[in-house]
């Protein structure tokens, strides 16, 4: 290559070199600044980061006023965990785990979240199985009539499960039961739309290799299906439970007395007359149970799907 | 995929099922009754604890009332149903009841439109600008769906209170000479609870579509000479027309049933929605049959956004 044709090519590289369109100096100036469709989008991040701190940070104040030492659930006065174990110097029985009334209350929460999620979740995950592969018009009526549930507002299904107990189904008595029947009917599409959506990205080929290699269809769906699901199975245990806890429309039309109602009624009910910090503690307690929950679903699905790309899309995917 | 014993398996294969059926696409054999049979418990539940209430509201609306307690009498039999109590609480509907509906719209529609612009700038941020910082983005904004409703209303009952923080701020700034009452029936309050309560399930699924939509277009119309706003409303606004409208109906649905947001931030008969109507008729005895028509009513008025929705989330299935 001669000297000449080598100086050609840099010339034309130096003439062909990325330009920026605007004279850096015009940005200097308000206008040029806007006018600069280069410019980071400073507006939109600000507004981005406003709005997190909008949506964030009441919780983290009323997270921090569950450990005030006054009365006063507006004001923090000081650091105290008289309203969640009590304080022997001032009146233990405001106390989140002391008041008998707050406890009851807690066992409630949490029994009826764990059995919800344990029935609601096999229920919903066989059934997404089930219609995913079984064709006709039955399974597309089913399946309409769980993602009716799932689309409808909850104070129709709470009303209206009120009604149906009260009227129709009168051997199931408000309380536990009449709870658990109508949460597994609202949670149970959780799991099926998430498994289902699994199901189909997931396709029929591995299970019928599966039963190609000589396995029985149970054995197909136990060895090969179901570890394949492990995932969508997880995020919907965990978000059938983050659901259920916090879960205080159905349930206080149906809980049949005081001692029935769950930690989530109680914040209702207390947040309307007379406030104390032990209600904050209730609602923080509520948030690290859930928290917790879905910390557990996080480390399982990450262990299942170690090698796997677009973990967060998925979970974005579920979400949306 | 765990190994399957492929000699034993093949043996058992041939057990002879009856009756066969052949999956459509598959090469799978199948008894008739196996898919169904996962698919029969989610789906048999739903019909007696789901439709099956709605059919006790419907024969509550359509019955009669008992003529001493004024409790409802449900009417099973279709040929014996009566309109009268509906039209009754129709003409309630249409009369004394229109400012609550026609408020009801108004902060629905108010609070919707605030949730659409923010909800889109700041997905639109994560998902255009996000960069290394997306999986905090997407943390902080799934953060709220593990936070209780209650918890994140009740924060704001406390940050709202005549001496909580919102007040004192203001003060400080000299804003206002006196704390303001932002709790007794002030319609700001109620509009900034709702955008404040179902923005994030607004976020999430415009996230999930603009994060999806390919660069290379949008870089095609900037190659093409349009500057970054053209491009935003020619070619990324029409895009995510489709999520826009499903988002919309995520927040509305909920949105038209909720009694809980007002009566925690409000409490007060001049910001009366149609779901405190629906709640009030459960807190009082007596009413005949006004809760179940009220449902119905609201049932009805929602049912075209309900199927658009329910279209949309079998629609998202499959494209998963």
């Amino acid at each position: 290559m001669s000297d000449t044709v080598r100086e050609r090519l840099s010339a034309d590289r130096r003439k062909n070199r990325p330009v920026s369109p605007v004279p850096a100096r015009s940005s200097r100036t308000p206008l040029g600044w806007w006018k600069n469709p280069w410019r980071r989008p400073h507006i939109l991040a600000t507004a981005t980061w406003l709005y997190l701190a909008w949506s964030l940070l009441p919780v983290l104040i009323a997270i921090g006023l569950s450990f005030s030492a006054g009365r006063s659930n507006a004001v923090w006065q000081g650091f105290s965990t008289q309203w969640w174990w009590g304080h022997p110097k001032s009146d233990p029985s405001g106390a989140l785990f002391v008041s008998p009334e707050l406890r009851t209350a807690l066992i409630q929460s949490l029994r009826l979240s764990f059995v919800t999620m344990f029935l609601a979740v096999p229920l919903g995950v066989a059934f997404a199985i089930g219609i995913s592969r079984w064709r006709g018009p039955a399974p597309a009526g089913a399946n309409f009539l769980m993602l009716f549930s799932f689309v409808i507002p909850e104070i129709i299904i709470g009303i209206s499960m009120f009604l149906f107990f009260t009227y129709l189904l009168k051997f199931v008595h408000l309380g536990t039961g009449a709870q658990l029947l109508a949460l597994v009917t609202y949670q149970v599409s959780y799991p099926v739309i998430i498994v289902r959506a699994r199901l189909l990205s997931i396709g029929k080929e591995y299970e019928e290799a599966a039963t190609d290699l000589g396995a029985s269809p149970t054995q197909a769906v136990r060895r090969v299906l179901l570890p394949m699901l492990y995932p969508a199975i997880l995020v919907s245990f965990a978000l059938v439970f983050a659901d259920t806890i916090d879960d205080f429309i159905t349930v206080r039309y149906l809980s049949g007395g005081a001692n029935t109602e769950p930690l989530s009624v109680k914040i209702y009910n207390f947040s309307r007359g007379t406030l104390t910090p032990a209600i904050n503690a209730a609602a923080t307690f509520l948030l690290f149970s859930t928290l917790v929950i879905a910390l557990l679903g996080v480390l399982l699905y990450r262990r299942l799907t170690s090698g796997q790309r677009g973990q967060t899309q998925e979970m974005t995917d579920y979400l949306s | 995929v765990p190994d399957l014993g492929a000699p034993q398996a093949r043996t058992r294969m041939r057990v002879p099922w009856r009756r066969r059926a052949r999956d459509d696409a598959s090469g799978a054999w199948h008894p008739r009754w196996y898919w169904p049979a996962f698919a029969l418990p989610g789906a048999l539940w739903m019909l007696v604890l789901f439709a099956l209430p709605f059919y006790v509201v419907v024969s509550i609306a359509f019955g009669t009332v008992d003529p001493v307690f004024q409790s409802p009498l449900p009417v099973y039999e279709p040929w014996w149903w009566t309109k009268r109590y509906l039209l009754e609480e129709w003409h309630f509907a249409t009369g004394e009841f229109r400012p609550v509906e026609v408020r009801t719209i108004v902060y629905v529609v108010l609070a919707t439109a605030v949730c659409l612009v923010i909800a889109y700038a700041v997905a639109y941020y994560v998902a255009r600008f996000g960069g290394k910082r997306k999986p905090l983005f997407l943390t902080l904004l799934i953060a709220p769906f593990f936070i209780s409703y209650l918890m994140r209303m009740l924060s704001w009952v406390e940050l709202l209170q005549p001496n909580g923080y919102v007040n004192s701020v203001l003060s400080f700034l000299h804003v206002t000479p006196h704390p303001i009452n932002w709790l007794d029936g002030v319609p700001f309050t109620v509009v900034m609870g709702l955008v404040y309560g179902y923005i994030p399930y607004m976020i999430l699924p415009l996230y999930g579509f603009l994060d999806r939509i390919d660069q290379s277009q949008l870089e095609a119309a900037r190659d093409l000479g349009a500057n970054p706003f053209r491009t935003f409303v020619r070619v990324t606004l029409p895009l995510s027309k489709p999520a826009i409208l499903a988002s919309l109906v995520i927040v509305t649905l909920p949105m038209f049933g909720d009694y809980y947001t007002n009566n925690l931030l409000s409490g007060s008969p001049r910001t009366t929605m149609f779901g405190n109507l629906l709640d009030n008729s459960m807190e009082a005895t007596g009413q005949g049959p006004q809760s179940a028509i009220l449902v119905l009513l609201l049932a009805v008025f929602l049912m075209i956004p309900m199927l658009y929705y329910m279209r949309e989330t079998a629609k998202a299935q499959r494209r998963q």
